[in-house]
C-alpha cells in the first residue's frame, strides 16, 4: 500500500517535469528547461545515492566522485574523437564500476562514521587527481567542444532534446531501482541494514550485497555526471568537491531516505529553493541553511515524513 | 548556426520559444565578477569601477543602462551556468567579466556562441589572444603574460642569476611563469606551483630560505598575495628582492600594509599615473567607495567607456552586430591609462610600468610608478590570430 | 638539504598542533556524544573573526586574545543550547544535515557581519620577527610560539583527562554513556561543557592563526576536512589519537608538498617528477588515511569498530 503511495509521488513528479516545456513556452522563459535538466540530473544522482544510503544505511560522503567520473568520461572520449552519448554513458558506467569495486571493497571493511570518512577520502583523492591533471584543464576544467551526439545527430544541442533524454533516463532508472529494491537482493540489503548479525546467521554475507549495491549506486550517479557535462558543456573538478557530496546527501534526506521518489523530490526541492532564494537575496545560503536546520529540528524524515505525519493526523481525525 | 534535420525542426516548432525582441530604448549589461571568497576584493573593485562609470556617464551610449551583477564565486562550473543564464534568460547585450582566467575559459563559449559580446576587464588568456581569438571577444586589460614579462625584463636588467619562481597551479599561474621567462634568460633555481587558494606558504618560504636566490618572482592574486607577503616578511626574507604581478596592488595592500612597502610589481597603470582623467577617476572612486582603486577598477571603468563609445558611434542601434563590432574595435574613448588601442586580436596595445608599494601621507597604501618598461606593447600571441 | 628538512619538520609540527586544537574538540564531541559536527570548522573561522574585531577595537593582540577565548566559550554554550542539544538523540544523517545547514548559516552570517574581504590581525611586537636557526635559516618567532602553545595545550588536555575527575567522567562517557548517566552524573551538563570547551579550543586556534593567515570566509572548510581526517586516523574519541593523527597529518602534508617532487626527481625526469609530485602531494593525506583505515578500521587508537 505504501509502495503505491510512493509510486504516485514519482508519477506526479514525472508529470510535473513533462509539463516544463509547455510552461517554458507559456512563460517565454527558455531557461526553465535548463534548470529542469539540472534538476533531472541531480535527481538521478540522488536516487543512486539513496540506494546505498536509504536501503543499505551506508552513508557515502563521496558520491560526487561519480558525478565527476561520468563527466570526465565525456571529456576524455570527446578528446579521442568519440562523440556518441551511448558510448559516453557506457564509458562513464564502466569507469564508475571499476572505481566503486576498488574503493567499495576497502570502505565496506569499516562501519558508521569511519565509512563516511573513508568514502570522503576516496572522493578527495579522485578530486585532487583531476585537479592536478593539467591535460584536462586541471583545476580550471575545460569547455566541451560540443554536446554528445545521439545516433550521429547533434540533436542534444537543443536544450529540449537534452531535457527529454534526461527525463527518459530518470524514469528508466527509477524503474530499474524500483525493481532492484523490490527484489530478493533488495530485501537482503534492507535486512543487512536492520540487523547484520541476523542476516549472517541465516546464511547471507552482507558484504557482497552491500558492495553490489554500492557499485550500482556509483554507476547510476555517473550517468548523472554524463548529463551534467552535456548540460553545462563544461567539466571541472568542482563537480566532485566534497560540498557536492554533502549536497547530494541533503537532497536525499530532504526528500526522505529509502523511498527513491523522495530522493527525486529532494533534488527538485533543493534546486528549486536555491533558484528562488537566490532570486530574493545574495545571502540565499543563509536561508537555505536555516531551512535545513529547521527541517531536522521540526520535520524529521524530510518532506515525505511531513506528508506522512499530516496524513496520519487527517487519518486519526476521521 | 547549428545544423538540424527537418523532422526535428518540425517537432520543435510546436514548442519553439521565440525570444522577445530587445527593447530599443535601453542597453542591458551583465557583470560577472568574483564577489565572494578570498578574492572577493578584486571583483568588488571591478564591479565598482564599472558602476561608477555608468553613474558618471548617466547610462551607456546616451541610453539608460540596466546592469545585472552576478557572482561567479570563483568557480568555473558555477560561472558557466550563470553566463548561460545571463545570455539566455536575462537576454543581456554585453557580458563584462570576469576577474579570473579559469572563469573566462568557462564563460567564453556560452556567451560568444549566443552571439553576444564578451568584454573581459581583467582576464586575458593566451589562447583567446592567439589561435582561438573571437570576433565577439574584447579585452580591456592586457594579455596575461605581459605584466610578468615586465618583471622578467626588470630581473634581466638587474642581472639576477638565480630566481625562485612561484605561482598557483592553474592556467594564469602557468602563463605568468612563462611570461616571466620569455624576457628573463638567467637561471631559475626552482619553479613551484601551489594549489590555488593556498594560504599558508610556510613550506615554500622554507625552500626560498634554503635556496637563498637573487630574487623571488611570484603571481598570487587576492588573499593568497596578502598572506604570502605578510609571511614573507615574518620569515625574515625581506633582503631577497620580491618581484610580483597582481600580488602587491590596491586590492591586496589594505591587508598587507607595511609588510609590502618597497615590493616591486609590473602593471599597466597605477593610481598616480600622469593622466588627468585618471586623477579624476581615482578621486571619484575614493570618494564613492572609501578605498584606493586598483587596475581591476580602472579596467572595468574603461570597459564601460568602451561600450559607451561604441554605442554612441552606432547611434544606439545594436541590431547590426558587425557595425557594433567595428565601433568597439575603434575604441574611441579616453582611456584612464592614456594611450590605448586594440590589436587585431582585440587585446590592447599599451604601456607597461614597474611599480612600487608606497604609503601615502593620509595613511593609505597604493602602488606608484617607478619607471616605464615597455611602450606601446602588444602581446606575442597576436600573430597567431587570424582576425585582421 | 638537512636544514630544509628541519625547517619543514617544524612547519609540519606547527600545522599539526593547530590541527590538534581543532581536532581535540571534534573528537571529544564525536566520541562522547556520538555526534557528527560539520560546523566545527566554522567555529575556528568565527574565532578568527571575533579575534580580528577585538583586535581592531582594543588595539592590543593580548587583550583581544583574552576576550576571544571566553567569547568563544559563550558562543559554544549558546549554540549547544539552541541547536545541538536537540540533535544528540538523532541519527548521524540528521546531524550531518543540520550541521551542514549550520555551516551555511554561520558562513553567510559572517559574510553579512564582516563583509567578504579578508581581514587581518596585526602581529604582537613581542612575537614578530624571526630567529636564526642554523646557518642562513630563520624561523618566525610567532610560528614557534604557536608550536609551544599547541604543545602546552595538548599537555594540559592530557593532564585534564587522565588526572582529574572531569577527565574520568569524559573517559567513562566515551566508552559507556548510559553507565555514566546511570551513575547519577548530569549528562546534559557534561555534554554542554564538552561542547563549549571544544568550541573554545577551535576558536582559540582560529584566533592564534589570524596574524599569519588572513581571516576569510573559506578558512573553516579546508581545516574541517583535515580535522576529520585527523580524528579518523587517530581513532574517534581518543585525545592521544587526535594528537598523533594531527602531527602525522601536519608533517606528511608539509613534507609531501616540498619533498615529493625532490624525491621523485631521483627516479624520473624533472618535468614528469614535478607533474607527478603536484598530483600526489594533495592526495597524500587521504592516501595515508585510507591505508590506515584499511589496516585498522577503527583508526590508530580507536577502541572498537562498532
Amino acid at each position: 500500500m505504501r509502495l503505491m503511495g510512493r509510486d504516485l509521488v514519482a508519477l506526479l513528479l514525472f508529470a510535473g517535469f513533462a509539463a516544463v516545456p509547455l510552461l517554458a513556452n507559456l512563460l517565454q522563459d527558455p531557461f526553465l528547461l535548463v534548470i529542469a535538466t539540472r534538476m533531472l540530473a541531480f535527481a538521478i544522482a540522488a536516487m543512486g545515492l539513496d540506494l546505498v544510503l536509504g536501503y543499505g544505511a551506508l552513508v557515502s560522503f563521496g558520491h560526487a566522485a561519480y558525478l565527476g567520473i561520468g563527466a570526465y568520461a565525456v571529456t576524455i572520449l570527446m578528446r579521442l574523437g568519440v562523440y556518441d552519448i551511448g558510448l559516453h554513458l557506457l564509458a562513464g558506467i564502466a569507469a564508475a564500476v571499476v572505481f566503486a569495486v576498488g574503493t567499495g571493497a576497502v570502505s565496506l571493511r569499516t562501519r558508521g562514521v569511519y565509512f563516511i570518512m573513508i568514502t570522503l577520502a576516496f572522493s578527495q583523492m579522485a578530486y585532487f587527481f583531476f585537479v592536478s591533471f593539467s591535460a584536462l584543464g586541471g583545476d580550471d576544467g575545460a569547455s566541451l567542444p560540443q554536446r554528445s551526439t545521439l545516433f550521429g545527430h547533434d540533436l542534444l544541442e537543443n536544450d529540449l532534446w537534452l531535457f527529454w533524454l534526461a527525463l527518459g533516463l530518470l524514469i528508466g532508472l527509477f524503474l530499474v531501482c524500483r525493481a532492484i529494491v523490490g527484489s530478493r537482493f533488495g530485501r537482503v540489503l534492507c535486512g543487512a541494514r536492520e540487523n547484520p548479525q541476523r542476516m549472517q546467521a541465516i546464511g547471507f554475507v552482507p558484504f557482497g550485497y552491500q558492495l553490489t549495491a554500492y557499485v550500482i549506486s556509483g554507476a547510476i550517479t555517473s550517468i548523472a555526471g554524463v548529463l551534467l557535462a552535456n548540460q553545462a558543456e563544461f567539466v571541472s573538478p568542482a563537480l566532485m568537491n566534497w560540498h557536492r557530496s554533502g549536497e547530494l546527501i541533503v537532497m536525499v534526506v530532504l526528500g526522505g531516505i529509502g523511498t527513491l521518489s523522495g530522493a527525486i523530490a529532494g533534488a527538485v526541492l533543493a534546486l528549486l529553493l536555491e533558484e528562488t532564494l537566490a532570486g530574493f537575496t545574495q545571502y540565499w545560503k543563509l536561508w537555505f541553511g536555516l531551512f535545513l536546520v529547521g527541517i531536522v529540528l521540526f520535520a524529521p524524515g524530510g518532506v515525505q515524513g511531513l506528508v506522512a505525519r499530516i496524513k496520519l493526523q487527517i487519518g486519526s481525525r476521521r | 548556426m547549428k545544423r538540424m534535420s527537418f523532422v526535428i525542426a518540425a517537432l520543435l516548432a510546436s514548442t519553439s520559444i521565440s525570444a522577445l525582441p530587445a527593447l530599443a530604448e535601453g542597453v542591458k549589461v551583465g557583470l560577472m565578477f568574483t564577489l565572494s571568497g578570498p578574492a572577493a576584493a578584486l571583483g568588488e573593485q571591478g564591479r565598482n569601477g564599472f558602476q561608477l562609470a555608468v553613474a558618471q556617464m548617466g547610462g551607456l551610449g546616451g541610453m539608460p543602462a540596466e546592469v545585472v551583477v552576478v557572482d561567479d564565486e570563483q568557480k568555473p562550473d558555477v560561472a558557466a551556468n550563470k553566463a548561460r543564464e545571463l545570455v539566455e534568460r536575462d537576454n543581456v547585450d554585453f557580458v563584462v567579466g570576469p576577474i579570473f582566467s579559469n572563469i573566462l575559459m568557462a564563460i567564453h563559449k556560452p556567451v560568444t556562441d549566443a552571439g553576444k559580446f564578451l568584454i573581459s576587464p581583467n582576464a586575458g588568456t593566451s589562447n583567446f589572444a592567439g589561435a582561438d581569438c573571437n570576433p565577439n571577444f574584447f579585452v580591456t586589460s592586457y594579455q596575461n603574460d605581459q605584466s610578468h614579462q615586465v618583471m622578467g625584463a626588470y630581473a634581466q636588467s638587474q642581472g639576477f642569476q638565480n630566481v625562485f619562481l612561484m605561482a598557483p597551479n592553474y592556467q594564469a599561474g602557468k602563463d605568468s611563469l612563462n611570461g616571466f621567462k620569455r624576457s628573463y634568460t638567467g637561471g631559475v633555481v626552482a619553479e613551484v606551483f601551489t594549489p590555488l587558494g593556498q594560504l599558508d606558504f610556510s613550506a615554500e618560504l622554507a625552500q626560498i630560505a634554503a635556496y637563498q636566490p637573487d630574487a623571488v618572482f611570484t603571481f598570487m592574486p587576492g588573499g593568497m598575495g596578502v598572506n604570502l607577503v605578510k609571511q614573507y616578511r615574518q620569515a625574515g626574507l625581506e633582503n631577497i628582492p620580491f618581484l610580483s604581478a597582481f600580488t602587491v596592488d590596491e586590492s591586496t595592500l589594505p591587508g598587507q600594509k607595511d609588510a609590502a612597502l618597497g615590493f616591486l610589481a609590473g602593471a599597466n597603470w597605477a593610481p598616480d599615473i600622469d593622466v588627468p582623467e585618471s586623477k579624476a577617476f581615482v578621486a571619484a572612486y575614493e570618494a564613492a567607495y572609501g578605498a584606493v582603486p586598483g587596475s581591476y577598477a580602472m579596467q572595468a571603468y574603461d570597459a564601460a567607456q568602451l561600450i559607451d563609445s561604441a554605442l554612441r558611434k552606432v547611434g544606439g542601434d545594436m541590431s547590426n552586430a558587425d557595425a557594433l563590432r567595428s565601433a568597439l574595435e575603434a575604441a574611441e574613448f579616453k582611456s584612464l591609462r592614456g594611450k590605448f588601442a586594440f590589436g587585431n586580436n582585440h587585446y590592447p596595445i599599451q604601456n607597461f610600468y614597474l611599480t612600487q608599494a608606497i604609503k601615502r601621507d593620509d595613511g593609505k597604501y597604493q602602488t606608484s610608478i617607478v619607471q616605464t618598461i615597455f611602450e606601446d606593447y602588444q602581446d606575442t600571441y597576436a600573430a597567431d590570430c587570424k582576425m585582421k | 638539504m638537512t636544514n630544509l628538512f628541519l625547517l619543514q619538520l617544524l612547519n609540519g609540527a606547527q600545522l599539526g598542533v593547530l590541527l590538534f586544537l581543532i581536532a581535540a574538540g571534534l573528537t571529544l564531541i564525536f566520541g562522547i556524544m556520538d555526534f557528527i559536527n560539520l560546523a566545527h570548522g566554522v567555529l575556528y573561522m568565527v574565532g578568527a573573526y571575533v579575534m580580528a574585531s577585538f583586535a581592531m577595537l582594543t588595539g592590543s593582540f593580548w587583550l583581544a586574545l583574552g576576550l576571544t577565548v571566553p567569547a568563544m566559550l559563550i558562543c559554544g554554550l549558546l549554540l549547544e543550547f539552541t541547536v545541538f542539544r536537540a540533535l544528540y538523540a538523532r541519527s548521524h544523517l540528521d546531524q550531518v544535515l543540520a550541521t551542514f545547514g549550520l555551516v551555511l548559516v554561520i558562513s553567510e552570517g559572517v559574510k553579512i557581519l564582516w563583509g567578504s574581504a579578508p581581514l587581518t590581525v596585526p602581529m604582537p611586537d613581542l612575537l614578530s620577527g624571526s630567529v636564526g636557526l642554523i646557518g642562513p635559516l630563520k624561523y618566525p618567532v610567532y610560528r614557534l610560539a604557536i608550536l609551544v602553545v599547541g604543545l602546552a595545550s595538548a599537555l594540559g588536555l592530557y593532564v585534564l583527562i587522565t588526572q582529574t575527575r572531569i577527565g574520568m567522567l569524559l573517559r567513562a562517557g566515551a566508552s559507556n554513556r548510559e553507565m555514566v548517566s546511570a551513575l547519577g552524573v548530569n549528562v546534559g551538563r557534561l555534554f554542554a561543557m564538552v561542547f563549549a570547551f571544544g568550541a573554545m579550543l577551535a576558536g582559540f586556534a582560529g584566533a592564534i592563526v589570524a596574524p599569519i593567515l588572513s581571516v576569510d570566509t573559506g578558512m573553516g572548510e579546508s581545516v574541517l576536512i583535515l580535522a576529520f581526517v585527523v580524528i579518523v586516523i587517530g581513532g574517534i574519541g581518543s585525545i592521544r589519537g587526535a594528537f598523533m593523527g594531527a602531527l602525522l597529518v601536519g608533517v606528511v602534508d608539509t613534507m609531501g608538498r616540498s619533498f615529493g617532487p625532490i624525491v621523485l626527481r631521483m627516479i624520473m625526469e624533472p618535468a614528469a617528477a614535478g607533474q607527478l609530485g603536484r598530483t600526489l602531494a594533495p592526495m597524500l593525506v587521504y592516501i595515508l588515511m585510507a591505508a590506515i583505515l584499511f589496516a585498522r578500521p577503527a583508526g590508530l587508537f580507536g577502541r572498537r569498530a562498532e
